[in-house]
């Protein structure tokens, strides 16, 4: 090992997936040749193509759910998956390709000041740009989440980060499956849980299927359903998924 | 009066029926159907004896005694919708455990036959 570091963290890449056979494998590939240390697990959130054949020949760990869950399920079950088998570190990935998995290892060096990293698309590097509705509810996300975890947080909806055995902990028990609950609720969950929130400065690629929608009544949509996310994240008792408000509250 | 009689009468009969059949082939949960089981004896007692609906409406200050049986009526029903919403919540996080569970058992046990086959 040519790496300085005194022991090296066993890193696992968790990438959630769905109806992404056709970019799926590529990503996979790319992150195995970057960072070839990493474990991959991919969470096939229900898809009804190939993607959990196409992950398994590019040599992933598949983990294949029932039925849909959404962004926030897969990463549970993903968080878990790194907290049974071991992981010193559980780094999410998304599966289309946008996350340039060279920023991988940054992430994860940024893990010795903070217990989770996030990789931040607004911060320097790169040309991500959002306007109009979308981009006042970025920026009061961003806000808001900077003044609770006491770091400057500039892309609260990136999800790309990285996770420490600690934030993994919180994750494996507590993490939403409702609108922005995978990444904005999520960070308030582990800040409030005592984790601290550290970024990066990433550059995006351009998906390689899709384009985010850049519509105004969407993304006015996005500004209302982002305020509502958020204050609700912001007042609930924590932890309190459904389970445990039934044991704990009523 | 007389109709109000009959079909208060006809109509908390058919429920307390119907809920003491759906108990017997087990297809409602006490805790459910204790609940409907005196929203049917009320509506049978209001039935029977109107007076106690006039009485509770004076008692109260509402003029019209059958609004006051609506607005009771509307309020229960709001409620229950409400503790539907609650419990199908809960029953949704439960199975969402459930899946992500069942994604990482089927996991476990592919690595272990790949294991003992190698």
């Amino acid at each position: 090992m040519p790496e300085p570091r005194r022991t090296y963290p066993r890193v696992l890449a968790v990438v959630p997936a769905f109806n992404e056979q056709e970019s799926v494998g590529r990503t996979i590939e790319e992150l195995v040749s970057v960072n070839p240390s990493v474990d991959v697990l991919v969470v096939d959130d229900g898809s009804g193509d190939h993607t959990a054949q196409v992950a398994r020949q590019a040599g992933a760990i598949v983990c294949q759910l029932p039925y849909n869950l959404g962004v926030g399920g897969a990463m549970r079950a993903g968080y878990r998956y790194a907290l049974r088998h071991d992981y010193d570190v559980a780094v999410q990935v998304d599966a289309d390709g946008q996350h340039d998995p060279t920023y991988l290892k940054a992430l994860v060096d940024e893990l010795d000041t903070a217990d989770i990293v996030v990789g931040a698309r607004f911060a320097g590097e790169g040309d991500y740009h959002a306007r109009g509705p979308r981009r006042w509810a970025m920026r009061l996300l961003a806000v808001t989440l900077t003044r609770l975890a006491h770091h400057k947080l500039t892309d609260v909806t990136s999800g790309f980060r990285a996770a420490n055995r600690r934030a993994i902990r919180v994750f494996a028990d507590h993490y939403p499956a409702e609108y922005l609950g995978d990444t904005v609720e999520s960070l308030v969950i582990a800040i409030r849980s005592g984790c601290t929130v550290s970024q990066v400065p990433v550059s995006m690629r351009i998906r390689s299927g899709g384009r985010a929608s850049h519509s105004p009544l969407r993304a006015g949509v996005y500004l209302v359903r982002a305020v509502v996310a958020l204050s609700l994240a912001l007042v609930r008792k924590w932890p309190s998924t459904l389970e445990n408000l039934s044991e704990e509250d009523v | 009066m007389r109709a109000n009689y009959v079909l208060g009468l006809i109509g908390s009969l058919i429920t307390l029926t119907l809920l003491f059949e759906l108990l017997r082939r087990r297809r409602l949960r006490e805790k459910y159907a204790v609940f409907w089981a005196v929203v049917a004896l009320a509506t049978l007692v209001i039935a029977v004896f109107p007076a106690t609906l006039t009485a509770a409406a004076d008692v109260v200050g509402v003029e019209v005694p059958a609004n006051l049986l609506f607005f009771g009526a509307s309020m229960l029903l709001l409620g229950v919708s409400i503790h539907q919403s609650y419990e199908m919540g809960r029953l949704e996080e439960r199975t969402r455990t459930l899946a992500e569970e069942v994604g990482l058992l089927r996991l476990e046990l592919q690595s272990q036959a790949d294991r003992d086959r190698s």
